[in-house]
C-alpha cells in the first residue's frame, strides 16, 4: 500500500471499507468473541488506518467503528441503546483512544513528510551549488580567456609580436569552442527535461557517422589515437542521426578530456542479427556501439552515478559541468536505447550503447 | 562583376556589424535589413547578387520572407539559422534557399559558402567536361575518370553523381535527391541514398571515411563541393 493516499474520496472509501470488513469478520465470530475483544480488534484496525489516511477520514472510521460496535456487538443487538454505564464508558473510551491514536500517527506522518521535504530542498540546493560552481567555472574560464586576449590585443602601448598575436587568437578560438560546447549541452539538457526531444528515426550509416564525429573533434583528439572496429559490411540502422551524433560527440569529447595524452580511444560497432545482447521483454538490442578509453576508469563506488545530472568524479582535473553523460543517457533513452558504463580489466572506461533498432542489410538494395 | 553586393537580413546589430566588417574586407558591397520588412524593401531596391537571410526575424517568419523573395529574386539565398532546427532548414531549402549555415559559424566558412554560391550563379556551364581534384566527368559521354582511369559507375551511381554535380555547392535535402534520382515514390526511401552515397564515396573520394567532395549535412541531406 502506498504511504499516503492523496485522493480524499479514496481515503474515505478505504476507511469505511476497512472498518466494515473487519466488523463483518468479527460479526461471523460474534458468538465466540466478547464485544470487548471485538472493540480491541476494531481499535487495531483504526490505528492501522491512521498510518495511511488523513485525519478526517480517520474520524469517519473511528465514528463508524464505534457505531458498528454499539449496534452489532453490544447488547441489545441492532439498537443504539446501551444498558450498562460500563459499556457506555467503554464505547466513549474506544472512540477517544481511536482518535488520539489517529491524531498522533497523523502528526508523526506530517513531521516525516516535512523532514523529507527539507532533505529534498537541501539536495536541490546542493545540486544548484554544484551546478553554479561548475557552470561558472566552465563558462567563465573561456570568457576570461577571450576578454583577456582582447585586452592585450587592444593595448597600443605594448604592441604584440605577430606570433604572440596568432597564439592569442588560437586561444580565443579554443575558448569560444569550449563555450559553444557547454551552451550546447545546457540547451540539450533543458530540451530533454522539457520533453522537447522527439527522435526522428531514419536509416543511419553509423560508420559514416563515427568518422564524421571523429573529424569534428580533430583538435580535441589530436593527442589520442582513435581506432574504429567493426566488421566490413555494416547494415543501416533506423536511429536519429542528429541525436547519435551528439551522443558520440559527448562520449568522445569526454574520452579525449579525461584520458591521458598518447592513449588509444576505441570505437566499436557490433551487430549480430540473431543475437540480442541483452534480451529483455522480447526486445532485441541487436545494435551495440562501444566507446572505450584507456584512462583511469571511474571510481567503482561512483559507477552507478556517472549518468546522474551534475555528477563529476571527485578531484577530476579538467573542468566540466557534469552534464555530458546525463545528456548521453537522455538522448539514448529517447531512441529506446540503453547505455551502460563499466571499467575494463585493463583499466579505462567502456561505454556500451544498445539499441533495438530496425536493421537494413545493404546487400538487399545495393544490386538494384 | 567586380564588387558583388550582398544583402544581410538579420535583426542582431552585433552580427550585422561583424558581417559588415568581414564582408567589406573580403571586397563585397553590403546592404542591411534589420527586419523582414526592411529586408524585402532593400532586396527590391538594390537587387543584390546574394542574400544572407536569418530565419529568426522579429516581425515575420523568415520562411515567409524567403517565399516572397523567391517570387521574383533569382540570385542565391543563404539561410542563417540556429542549430538543432533541421526541420526548419529542410523547409527553407524546399522553399528555395541555396544553402544554410548554423549559428555560431566561422567567418571563413561563411565567405567560402558565399564564394561558391556566387561562382556557380555566375558560371554558365557550356563545357561538358567537369574537372576537380583528380576526377574528371564527361557529361556528354557519361564517363567518369579518376587519375585518367575510367571509373566503373552503375547507372544509379552515375545518376546520383550527376544530380550532385548539377547542384554543386548547394545543400540538397534527402527528399530532393531521392526524387531526382529514383523518382517521386522514393522521397522517403533514405536507405537507398545512404547505400549509394557510401558506394559513390568509395569510388570517388581518396578516403571515403573523410570525404572531401560529398559532405553529409546531419539531419538535412548532402552537399557536393569541388573546392
Amino acid at each position: 500500500m502506498k504511504d499516503e493516499l492523496y485522493n480524499t474520496t479514496k481515503q474515505y472509501f478505504v476507511s469505511v471499507a476497512t472498518t466494515l470488513l473487519v466488523a463483518a469478520i468479527c460479526f461471523i465470530f460474534r458468538d465466540y468473541l466478547s464485544y470487548k475483544i471485538t472493540g480491541y480488534i476494531l481499535l487495531i484496525a483504526v490505528s492501522l488506518l491512521a498510518v495511511f489516511i488523513g485525519l478526517k477520514s480517520l474520524l469517519v472510521a473511528a465514528l463508524l467503528s464505534a457505531l458498528v460496535l454499539n449496534f452489532f456487538f453490544i447488547e441489545p443487538y441492532y439498537t443504539f441503546h446501551i444498558y450498562s454505564t460500563e459499556d457506555a464508558l467503554l464505547l466513549l473510551m474506544f472512540f477517544i483512544v481511536a482518535m488520539i491514536n489517529g491524531a498522533l500517527n497523523y502528526k508523526i506522518r506530517k513531521a516525516r513528510q516535512a523532514a523529507q521535504l527539507m532533505e529534498a530542498k537541501w539536495n536541490t540546493m546542493r545540486l544548484y551549488d554544484t551546478l553554479l560552481d561548475s557552470l561558472s567555472h566552465e563558462l567563465r574560464t573561456p570568457i576570461a580567456t577571450i576578454m583577456g586576449a582582447i585586452g592585450i590585443m587592444q593595448d597600443k602601448v605594448n604592441p604584440l609580436s605577430e606570433s604572440d598575436k596568432s597564439r592569442l587568437l588560437a586561444e580565443m578560438d579554443k575558448a569560444s569552442h569550449r563555450l559553444n560546447h557547454q551552451v550546447e549541452n545546457l540547451l540539450n539538457m533543458s530540451r530533454l527535461e522539457s520533453g522537447h526531444i522527439k527522435p526522428k528515426l531514419d536509416w543511419c550509416d553509423l560508420e559514416e557517422l563515427f568518422y564524421k564525429v571523429i573529424d569534428s573533434l580533430a583538435e580535441e583528439l589530436a593527442q589520442h589515437e582513435v581506432i574504429v572496429t567493426k566488421r566490413e559490411y555494416m547494415p543501416l540502422f533506423k536511429l536519429d542521426y542528429g541525436l547519435m551524433e551528439q551522443i558520440l560527440y559527448n562520449l568522445l569529447y569526454n574520452a579525449a578530456q579525461y584520458s591521458p595524452a598518447g592513449t588509444k580511444i576505441e570505437l566499436g560497432l557490433i551487430y549480430k542479427p540473431d543475437v540480442a545482447f541483452e534480451p529483455s521483454e522480447g526486445i532485441p538490442y541487436s545494435c551495440m556501439v562501444t566507446v572505450e578509453d584507456n584512462g583511469n576508469g571511474f571510481p567503482e563506488v561512483d559507477i552507478t552515478k556517472a549518468f546522474d545530472k551534475f555528477y563529476r568524479v571527485d578531484n577530476s582535473k579538467t573542468g566540466g559541468t557534469g552534464l555530458g553523460l546525463s545528456i548521453v543517457k537522455g538522448l539514448t533513452e529517447a531512441q529506446s536505447g540503453k547505455v551502460n558504463l563499466e571499467n575494463k580489466d585493463s583499466g579505462g572506461a567502456r561505454f556500451i550503447l544498445q539499441f533495438a533498432a530496425e536493421v537494413m542489410e545493404l546487400k538487399d538494395i545495393s544490386n538494384e | 562583376m567586380n564588387n558583388p553586393s550582398i544583402l544581410v537580413i538579420d535583426d542582431e546589430s552585433q552580427i550585422r556589424k561583424l558581417l559588415e566588417i568581414s564582408l567589406n574586407a573580403a571586397g563585397y558591397k553590403t546592404y542591411f535589413g534589420a527586419s523582414a520588412k526592411e529586408g524585402l524593401v532593400m532586396a527590391a531596391g538594390h537587387g543584390p547578387e546574394l542574400i544572407l537571410l536569418d530565419l529568426g526575424l522579429p516581425d515575420d517568419d523568415g520562411q515567409n520572407v524567403l517565399l516572397q523573395l523567391r517570387e521574383w529574386y533569382q540570385n542565391p539565398i543563404i539561410i542563417v539559422s540556429v542549430k538543432n532546427s533541421e526541420a526548419e532548414i529542410v523547409k527553407a531549402l524546399d522553399n528555395g534557399a541555396n544553402d544554410f549555415l548554423t549559428k555560431p559559424f566561422r567567418t571563413q566558412e561563411l565567405l567560402a559558402r558565399i564564394r561558391t554560391a556566387l561562382r556557380i550563379a555566375g558560371a554558365y556551364q557550356s563545357d561538358p567536361i567537369i574537372t576537380f581534384g583528380n576526377i574528371s566527368v564527361d557529361l556528354n559521354a557519361r564517363l567518369v575518370r579518376k587519375d585518367g582511369e575510367l571509373l566503373k559507375l552503375t547507372s544509379t551511381e552515375y545518376q546520383l553523381f550527376a544530380v550532385l554535380l548539377k547542384n554543386e555547392g548547394k545543400a540538397l535535402t534527402h527528399q530532393y535527391i531521392l526524387t531526382e534520382v529514383w523518382g517521386n515514390g522514393y522521397a522517403e526511401q533514405t536507405q537507398y541514398l545512404r547505400v549509394f552515397i557510401a558506394q559513390l564515396r568509395k569510388k570517388i573520394e581518396a578516403d571515403p571515411n573523410r570525404p572531401r567532395y560529398i559532405l553529409t549535412e546531419s539531419g538535412v541531406g548532402y552537399r557536393f563541393i569541388t573546392a
